[in-house]
């Protein structure tokens, strides 16, 4: 088998879903503004899981792709088990198709976001089981000194098992009997499991700046280690702020109050740092996973704003239930996630193939623009939809939910045409990545051009 | 200086420990007032079920929480204007929005008995919530 191979399997598998996550999110938007669109075949029930599957599998597969892939690089050694990651592989490959397939019949069974059968949750997580051995047995005693985003990949992956598994306590009659315990225990899993894979996504985002940057500070810093655990305690204690409004012991709500609070601390160096990341970011700015990398840190900065904004209680009784928590949703999924693992496939696929894609150069630079403004757009058209049903939650009004669906109407009009923008600008970044993924697996060696250690992929202004 | 490794080690530790004895507080007396007030009948049971079997979530919310297609359902069966009959009503027939399911009785039953106890555990959106100075809510029973 190819060197490489399953890592650039993974990223071909995660750029698929990324483009389905894209096509059922295109339906989905039709149908805010036009309901009876496909409603016979694929009714918004199906499309909503449908999405959020293809969604989080592009998150997923993006991550272990990478992971995958820098981590021999890292301890300069192989993996532990190529075995294991084929069956890893396979083993999602298979639960995926199988989830697509049932929820496109309309065989539920699970919660929101995991509305599949609970069954097949059984082989997501031996997949992360088996990608954790393996993670770990390929550290261990390889490394003295562990960089942070080492430290984040494992607490990502050990949490990820845990609050994959407490995702699916109601199954125990003890949690599902009590509505109020039922969705805690949920929000408290689903929080935690967004935490974790953050800590993969942004370790990630950690080991491309030190690999482009080669700052050790980034990698092996006090200030690098003291986020991390803030981000850790984060993870641990602030998904409170999903249910600040359900009848539980106000314990959890101030603890959760006080632990989103302390992301004021990462705003705060943000603003403190921004002369030096806007130098770094000219300095750096050819650089295509660079460019990316920036980009991500502009969408943190205004979605840590909107987080702060939306985690005061006092003001989180206005935007919750609304969507104003879709606009976080999606702009901390799209504009931070989905940008820092663009910029890990084109990282590795730039070791590679910089010949391709330096011939794609134009596409890619104004798909990126086109990807930023449409998400700009796309997010504020939400924001004031869900300000539009806010108001009409809050104040004592006799207007109807269908009079209300009716006022809203432009602005969901608004949502789908920025949306298929969106659409458009991530398919002129990704067009490329498939063809050189086709290169690869193909075995096309034309257009292979192996770059040196101090080469990477230049990729000029449009 | 860098961090050592034991402090590191002690930090990863210590937040693990702490998030286990609020993970057991949150299972446990974090959550248990509304039991103690209300109780899930078999027929509710059944109706929570059928609401994932039918996967309504993906367009309903409770407590604000879900789909934003269709209304949040906390309260729909103590709502002024809607309760029992508008709910079966919806059930048997869909909406222009929501399809038609085909529900039999048995199951419109079982979901609207689900709606009841729902009902009972709260409110949404929560008229009762005071807003303190620091920023923090407050919910009376």
């Amino acid at each position: 088998m190819k060197k490489d191979f399953i890592p650039h399997l993974f990223f071909g598998l995660a750029l698929i879903c990324l483009a389905g996550t894209l096509l059922i999110g295109s339906v989905a938007g039709i149908q805010y503004v036009y309901p009876s669109f496909l409603r016979e075949s694929l009714a918004f029930y199906k499309i909503r899981p449908l999405h959020v599957t293809f969604a989080v599998s592009w998150i997923v597969l993006a991550i272990f792709g990478g992971i995958y892939y820098y981590l021999p690089r890292i301890c300069n050694s192989t993996l532990h088990s190529r075995g294991l990651s084929r069956i890893h592989l396979y083993l999602f490959i298979a639960t995926g198709a199988a989830i697509v397939v049932s929820v496109s019949l309309g065989i539920f069974g699970g919660r929101e976001y995991m509305a599949f059968s609970p069954i097949l949750s059984i082989p997501v997580l031996l997949g992360w089981a088996l990608f954790g051995f393996n993670y770990f047995k390929t550290l261990y005693k390889k490394l003295e000194k562990w960089p942070v985003y080492l430290w984040m990949w494992a607490t990502g992956i050990v949490f990820m098992l845990f609050t994959f598994t407490e995702a699916h306590l109601w199954l125990i009659p003890y949690f599902r009997n009590n509505m109020v315990r039922d969705l805690t225990v949920q929000w408290k899993s689903y929080g935690a499991m967004v935490g974790s894979w953050n800590m993969l996504i942004y370790g990630t985002a950690i080991y491309l700046m030190h690999s482009i940057t080669k700052d050790d500070e980034m990698a092996f810093g006090k200030q690098s280690f003291a986020l991390y655990f803030l981000g850790f305690a984060a993870l641990l204690f602030g998904w409170g702020h999903h249910t600040y409004i359900i009848p539980v012991s106000p314990w959890i709500r101030t603890i959760a109050y006080i632990i989103s609070m302390s992301e004021l601390v990462i705003l705060g160096n943000i603003i403190w740092n921004w002369r030096k990341t806007v130098s770094s970011s000219l300095k750096y700015a050819d650089l295509l996973p660079a460019r990316f990398l920036f980009s991500a840190d502009l969408w943190v900065f205004l979605n840590l704003v909107l987080a702060l904004v939306l985690s005061v209680p006092a003001l989180n009784v206005f935007t919750h239930g609304t969507r104003v928590t879709v606009a976080h949703a999606m702009g901390t999924t799209i504009g931070i996630n989905t940008v820092i693992l663009l910029a890990s496939v084109f990282y590795v696929l730039s070791q590679r193939y910089s010949t391709i894609l330096e011939r794609h150069c134009k596409m890619i630079n104004r798909g990126i623009w086109v990807f930023h403004i449409a998400l700009f757009s796309f997010c504020t058209f939400l924001i004031l939809s869900g300000m539009e049903r806010s108001e009409w939650m809050n104040a004592e009004t006799s207007l109807s939910f269908r009079e209300l669906t009716l006022s809203v109407r432009p602005y969901l009009i608004g949502f789908l045409v920025s949306g298929l923008g969106l659409a458009t600008g991530v398919l002129m970044i990704i067009a490329p990545a498939f063809k050189c993924l086709h290169c690869f697996f193909t075995g096309n060696a034309q257009d292979e051009s192996a770059l040196s250690e101090s080469d990477a992929l230049y990729c000029g202004e449009v | 200086m860098p961090i050592g490794r034991s402090v590191k080690q002690r930090a990863f530790f210590s937040l693990i420990f702490g998030f286990a004895l609020y993970s057991f507080y949150v299972y446990t007396s974090g959550t248990t007032e509304t039991a103690d007030r209300v109780s899930i009948s078999q027929a509710g049971e059944s109706g929570r079920l059928l609401y994932q079997k039918y996967n309504c979530t993906a367009c309903h919310q409770f407590y604000g929480m879900g789909g934003y297609l269709g209304p949040d359902l906390t309260n729909v069966m103590s709502a002024p204007g809607k309760g029992d009959l508008y709910v079966r009503a919806l059930l048997k027939v869909g909406t222009d929005v929501m399809p038609n399911y085909d529900l039999p009785e048995t199951e419109i039953d079982a979901l609207v008995a689900y709606l009841t106890y729902v009902d009972q555990t709260g409110r949404f959106p929560e008229p009762a919530a005071r807003k303190t100075w620091y920023g923090s809510i407050e919910i009376d029973d």
